[in-house]
């Protein structure tokens, strides 16, 4: 689960990392209040989206840039103006872009040098690293495929935790001196904190900043936490945007179905996430394009068949659908049921194909066969994928 | 015969009360699975449907009913507490499939299995379980796909290794043991591991390793493979058609905005290893009948 940088920032002062001071808004009377509480003097407007390169996007309007520094109380209305409610197209979001909802208005500061810093969980060693860089500001996957060099990268045991060494290691490898030392060793300690407490997979800031006057001070900042220790964090599921995701994954999630949607017109329902990719590399093989990746997990009831089946079919794009179920824990008469249910509840009005097989597939098949409901049944997988293919192919 | 389990195997199950324990239980026994006890803290003395002691902890079914591989179902939340627990009680092989683990959990959990003189391997979580057809199942796997035989399959994925395995059966090949590593990006047995302990089986001819976007688990098995398989291998990997930076499904299962863990890298990877590749997932077992007779 992602978070803003406003939220993300928020955070990280909760655990004594120094932000700039700043203001979020959501419409134009929170964009006067959080104005006026700045100076009338260089303030920065930022677009608060789940993704990167806001600073190089344009707006759809042609506006460009997500994040400015302008000089005034009065530029920033300005700025504010332009970005609330319009939508933002980044390197990451896509062609589509995001609407930008909320913006975040933050003091400017003199900045004297960038870093980056980030700790990740490094999934090869099951232990967090602390990835820090001279090179802030910029795309840190970049800076390593480009200067492998200029990557500090310190693992941190999950039993030993961060100690003072690793702290005063990352500092002197950066080059601090002095006070800065401390300065980064308490921003590091905190963030390591935040890290293990939040069950955080990505905490970053970049850049982290050095200012003319001596201070560090976290510039941006961007948090991915664990989506299964969410559970225990109900302060951080509140932090949850549901204007970042799409609805039919919100709907999809409120079953406890894992459904990402993806471009093409061929909906996919299938259990096990090995399997589901499984089925769109293979109709994909076929010249087809599938619609979505779907995965109703191994213990899914009948509800959430049909609550699956209303998803897929929300999505206007969809032109078949195959369904592809191998029974363990699923019972291929549970699935069976559910689309017998869902076909009485939603009209499927194009091609389904129905492939069963493991526990229960007799019962399954018979169950199919007895509803009337109107579907092309497959004994394999890969005939499944070959008659949707070609029965939306000849749909067109 | 096979690796890790066998008609020898005595089981434990933690969480044999629940909705899913139960079920699962069931199943296995029915297979021919000897679970000589199971586990649920405050039910310890209660029969579990007649048949099974129920202990209150691991170490008693350990010390009162000779458990040598324990089984977990218990939910996302309990679940690395119970495995801890069965380490505690060193139990040779644990088995967890309760999907939804905090990764942080599983770090502290990986710690404990590699740098304590664990006698414990751990498999999962978030996997099918285990089985070695015709002796043991322990797991979510439905055990008439399987046939006994010589090939050894691993995979992170559950429903994935199903269709691999349904392929050889009725092909007329049956597999030695098949495990499933789970798909998420901290597990207790790699790729490497599970390959490394096939080839080493003397009753296991053929392998065939199943994987998935996301992470360096095949690209390291591939490695051992290039330098010390003699066995004909076979290989697939799902999710060539995934987007980047999105998990798909499996929280292991993710291509990084770098492109790291790509299907790509990792089928050149085999190719490399000299593994013989099914590009689509219906192919899987004749890729491996293309250099394997048995």
């Amino acid at each position: 689960m992602n978070i803003h940088e406003y939220q993300a920032k928020r955070l990280l002062q909760e655990y004594g990392v120094p932000v700039p001071r700043g203001y979020a808004a959501t419409n134009s009377r929170e964009v006067e209040t959080a104005i006026s509480h700045l100076g009338d003097d260089m303030i920065v407007v930022k677009a608060q989206i789940h993704a990167g390169g806001r600073g190089k996007g344009t707006f759809t309007d042609g506006y460009k840039g997500g994040v400015k520094v302008v000089k005034n109380r009065e530029e920033a209305q300005e700025a504010a103006n332009h970005m609330l409610d319009n939508t933002l197209v980044t390197a990451q979001t896509g062609p589509e872009g995001r609407k930008v909802q909320t913006l975040y208005f933050t003091e400017a500061c003199d900045i004297d040098h960038e870093y980056y810093l980030a700790i990740v969980l490094d999934r090869e060693t099951a232990q967090s690293v602390i990835i820090a860089s001279t090179e802030g500001g910029m795309d840190i996957e970049a800076v390593a495929e480009k200067t492998p060099e200029k990557i500090i990268r310190v693992p941190i045991s999950p039993t030993m935790g961060l100690r003072h060494y690793h702290c005063r290691r990352v500092a002197f490898a950066l080059g601090f001196a002095g006070d800065q030392v401390k300065q980064f060793a308490r921003i590091l300690t905190g963030l390591y904190k935040m890290f293990w407490e939040k069950n955080a997979m990505l905490v970053e800031i970049n850049p982290l900043v050095t200012t003319k006057q001596g201070q560090l001070i976290a510039l941006d900042a961007k948090v991915s936490f664990d989506s299964n220790a969410i559970f225990q964090h109900p302060e951080i599921q509140q932090l949850r945007d549901l204007n970042e995701e799409d609805p039919k994954e919100i709907e999809a999630s409120k079953h406890n179905l894992a459904y990402i949607a993806l471009d093409g017109n061929i909906a996919c329902m299938v259990n096990g996430a090995g399997l589901a990719m499984a089925t769109m590399d293979i109709i994909q093989s076929f010249g087809g394009s599938p619609a979505n990746f779907l995965d109703v997990g191994g213990g899914a009831n009948e509800d959430q068949v049909t609550a699956a089946f209303k998803i897929i079919l929300s999505d206007p794009n969809v032109k078949g659908i195959l369904v592809n179920i191998f029974g363990g824990i699923m019972k291929c008469d549970v699935i069976a049921n559910g689309i017998v249910a869902a076909a009485k509840n939603v009209e499927i009005k194009v091609p389904l194909v129905v492939r069963l097989e493991g526990t229960n597939v007799e019962a399954g098949k018979k169950i199919l066969r007895e509803s009337g409901v109107a579907l092309t049944p497959a004994d394999s997988l890969v005939q499944a994928a070959e008659i949707i293919v070609e029965q939306v192919k000849n749909a067109d | 015969m096979s690796i890790l389990v066998n008609k020898d195997t005595r089981l434990v199950v933690q969480g044999i009360t629940g909705k899913t324990g139960t079920f699962h239980t069931q199943q296995c026994i029915e297979y021919g699975t000897n679970v000589v006890a199971g586990v649920t803290p405050g039910k310890g003395g209660q029969m579990w449907e007649g048949k099974v002691p129920v202990c209150n902890t691991v170490a008693e079914a350990v010390e009162q009913h000779g458990a040598n591989v324990s089984v977990i179902y218990v939910p996302p939340a309990f679940a690395a507490d119970s495995i801890l627990e069965a380490i505690e009680a060193e139990i040779p092989l644990v088995i967890c499939i309760t999907e939804g683990v905090p990764v942080r959990d599983m770090a502290e959990v990986r710690r404990r299995l590699y740098f304590h003189n664990t006698k414990t391997r751990l498999i999962g979580p978030n996997c099918p379980g285990i089985i070695t057809p015709g002796e043991c199942k322990i797991g979510i796997m439905p055990g008439y796909i399987h046939k006994p035989g010589r090939v050894g399959v691993v995979s992170r994925s559950g429903t994935l290794t199903y269709e691999a395995v349904w392929q050889l059966t009725q092909r007329g090949h049956g597999q030695s043991t098949c495990i499933g590593i789970g798909g998420d990006p901290i597990n207790g047995t790699s790729q490497l591991d599970a390959v490394r302990m096939l080839n080493e089986d003397p009753e296991t001819d053929a392998i065939i390793m199943i994987g998935e976007i996301g992470g360096s688990a095949e690209e390291e098995a591939c490695a051992y493979i290039k330098e010390h398989v003699k066995k004909p291998v076979a290989g697939f990997i799902a999710g060539a058609s995934a987007p980047k930076g999105r998990t798909m499904g499996h929280a292991g299962a993710i291509v990084s905005a770098s492109g790291a863990g790509t299907a790509e890298a990792k089928f050149a990877a085999m190719e490399d290893a000299g593994v013989s590749i099914a590009r689509n997932p219906s192919e899987i077992a004749d890729a491996l009948l293309k250099i394997y007779k048995g």
